[in-house]
């Protein structure tokens, strides 16, 4: 077995409010091998991205810690490059820029004037924006954006990549589109990759292992599920595979029957609408439907 | 024939609405001012005569114009004579000392229209240079912020007016002044005065852009462990730009008003003063006088506005954004 890379152990995450200190997460391990990509899926308000925060260092634990290559995590770093949701580039900065920035800042002295520019273009290809590398943020489209958001995160060569609900707001075969391009740079580089996402389909598809987060508040890990499938996967071959199936059925039955928000509330009689989350080919947000069924089901209840 | 159907097509409906309001609408609505001042002005009567309409201050205007090239006109006869004067002295006696003196005539209305400009943007730009980095500090730190809320808080109402005298108090103690001086005392009191004011608008305005740079992006700076000063420089002040503005353009407007008042408050040379030597001076056409001298103040502020506004313009990285 490979050497664990990651190790996040016994955190706790506590924020202050004005009606005091509000538990996040309580407890939380986690191992994580080199290499490897591991999706942390879960409600939304559970606490996924506190996680993918604590890791990056934006946060710091309130009890517990993370390790990675041996070394307690304690401030924020390019060694764990971030993807964040809203794209965060800077918008006054073209594409070249955005990354020309994070290139200058870490490689600055490591690298000649002529490699930095090697290294930025090289990167811009792997996510494939070669051709609008001096567009600004708001002369691309959100998925190009993003694109570049991963380009930078790359351009730091980091040893492990996070990605906060990455392609939560992009339309559906953008989003596609990026998981494959996502899929194909592990292949070639072999980072390891933490992904948060609410989206199933996306989780099976591209990690090696689904960690499913309980509810909040006080979330914790769940379950983990292991996905067999060899990388990288095919998303059209692999959706009729019985291990897909499987893995995609063990996830709803995690987030819909153990751990459905507010599931007490609800009644026998009223199923949830499993669709809602399958169809991440059907909306661009699917967060907010969601948040919004759920809402509207607890209406109902207490109507 | 298709392209000739083209080429003349050149007044639709549309191009009329836009020509209507961007152009013939505001030009109506000086028409209609100037006729209203003109009909309503000779029926108030006040002891300098009939208060003045738009045709009586305009050959007020050009009364100044005249005055102004006539003044200079004797400046340069001044100088002539002088420089013959100078001539004949040292053909007398080639060892005899020259003495070149400045021409002391009155300064015109033009004159004092310079002063003023020069004196504003004195204050304005030595204002900015420390109220900018103040209010960035202010906004990246809350201890600075909290420790200077409160001065921020009492100083900005004061009326800069109220400064006035212990600024000349100050200024004449400290500042000796020599015939080569590089600042009169009295331009060093109205700048200052007009710095003091331009201050708390431009710290507020800016500590708050610096405030409101957004999270992710100070989350992106904070991944990619950026210095402070690259932070600064990449980050904090191409989101604060709007609001910087915003405080410089507050600050601008309020400085011109103070300083008119100042210069008419402690006579230093300048627009203020004209109008208030004008009011002591009480003749028949002294209403006229002033009220030029209101409608220049009105279009030197409207085109210091502008002219910020076209900084913004050009120092602003979202051109896509409608300035007002």
């Amino acid at each position: 077995m490979e050497k664990i890379h990651l190790e996040l152990t016994g955190v706790n995450m506590d924020f202050p409010t004005p009606q005091g200190s509000f538990r996040a997460l309580e407890n939380v391990n986690l191992k994580v091998k080199k290499g490897e990509f591991v999706s942390i899926i879960g409600h939304s308000g559970c606490g996924k991205s506190t996680v993918l925060n604590v890791i990056a260092g934006l946060y710091q634990a309130t009890a517990g810690g993370v390790i990675l290559n041996g070394k307690e995590v304690t401030d924020p770093g390019p060694e764990r490059a971030m993807v964040f949701q809203n794209h965060s580039l800077l918008p006054w900065l073209s594409a070249y820029e955005n990354v020309e920035l994070a290139v200058n800042t870490i490689f600055k002295g490591k690298k000649s004037k002529a490699e930095m520019r090697e290294w930025i273009e090289h990167n811009m290809q792997l996510v494939h924006m070669e051709h609008a590398l001096h567009k600004r943020p708001d002369e691309i489209s959100g998925g190009m954006k993003q694109r570049v958001g991963i380009a930078r995160a790359l351009a730091m060569e980091p040893e492990v990549l996070l990605l906060d609900e990455p392609f939560g707001a992009l339309d559906a075969l953008t989003r596609a589109h990026l998981q494959d391009s996502v899929m194909e740079i592990q292949a070639d580089l072999g980072n390891t990759m933490m992904m948060v996402t609410h989206d199933v389909d996306e989780a099976v598809l591209l990690s090696d292992r689904i960690v499913m987060m309980t509810n909040g508040p006080a979330a914790t890990v769940g379950e983990i599920l292991e996905v067999n499938l060899p990388q990288p996967r095919d998303r059209i071959k692999v959706s009729e595979s019985k291990q897909y199936n499987h893995c995609r059925h063990e996830v709803l039955r995690f987030l819909y029957e153990r751990h459905g928000k507010k599931a007490e509330e609800l009644t026998e009689d009223e199923t949830i609408d499993e669709t809602v989350v399958n169809s991440s080919l059907d909306d661009s947000e699917e967060n907010p439907v969601v948040d919004f069924k759920e809402s509207q089901q607890i209406k109902n209840k207490v109507a | 024939m298709s392209s000739q159907s083209i080429e003349f097509r050149t007044f639709n409906k549309g191009d009329f609405k836009a020509f209507f309001t961007s152009f013939a609408t505001p030009i109506l609505g000086v028409l209609i001012f100037l006729m209203l001042w003109g009909l309503l002005a000779p029926k108030v009567v006040t002891s300098l005569g009939a208060v003045p309409g738009p045709k009586q201050v305009y050959s007020q205007f050009l009364a100044l114009v005249d005055e102004h090239k006539s003044e200079r006109q004797s400046e340069v006869a001044f100088y002539e004579r002088q420089e013959v004067r100078n001539a004949k002295k040292l053909a007398n006696d080639p060892n005899a000392k020259i003495k070149v003196r400045r021409y002391a005539g009155n300064p015109t209305f033009f004159d004092q229209i310079i002063t003023s400009v020069v004196t504003v943007m004195a204050g304005f730009l030595l204002a900015s240079l420390i109220a900018i980095p103040i209010g960035i500090v202010a906004g990246l730190s809350k201890t600075v912020y909290a420790a200077l809320n409160p001065l921020v808080q009492i100083f900005k109402p004061v009326s800069p007016l109220a400064w006035l005298p212990i600024v000349t108090m100050i200024v004449s103690a400290t500042y000796v002044t020599s015939d080569d001086a590089w600042f009169d005392k009295s331009f060093l009191n109205s700048a200052i005065t007009v710095l003091l004011c331009c201050l708390w608008p431009t710290i507020i305005s800016t500590a708050v852009g610096v405030t409101n740079v957004s999270k992710d992006l100070q989350n992106v700076s904070h991944v990619l462990r950026l210095s402070w000063w690259t932070h600064v420089r990449k980050i904090v002040l191409p989101s604060a730009i709007p609001m910087i503005f915003t405080g410089l353009r507050l600050s601008l407007g309020i400085a011109w008003m103070v300083l008119i008042a100042a210069e008419m408050l402690s006579q230093n040379p300048g627009l203020g003063k004209f109008v208030w030597d004008e009011f002591q001076n009480g003749s028949s056409n002294s209403l006229g006088r002033i009220m030029v001298a209101v409608v220049v103040i009105g279009l030197i502020g409207f085109l210091l506005d502008r002219v910020m506004l076209y900084m913004q313009k050009k120092v602003s990285w979202d051109k896509s954004v409608a300035l007002r």
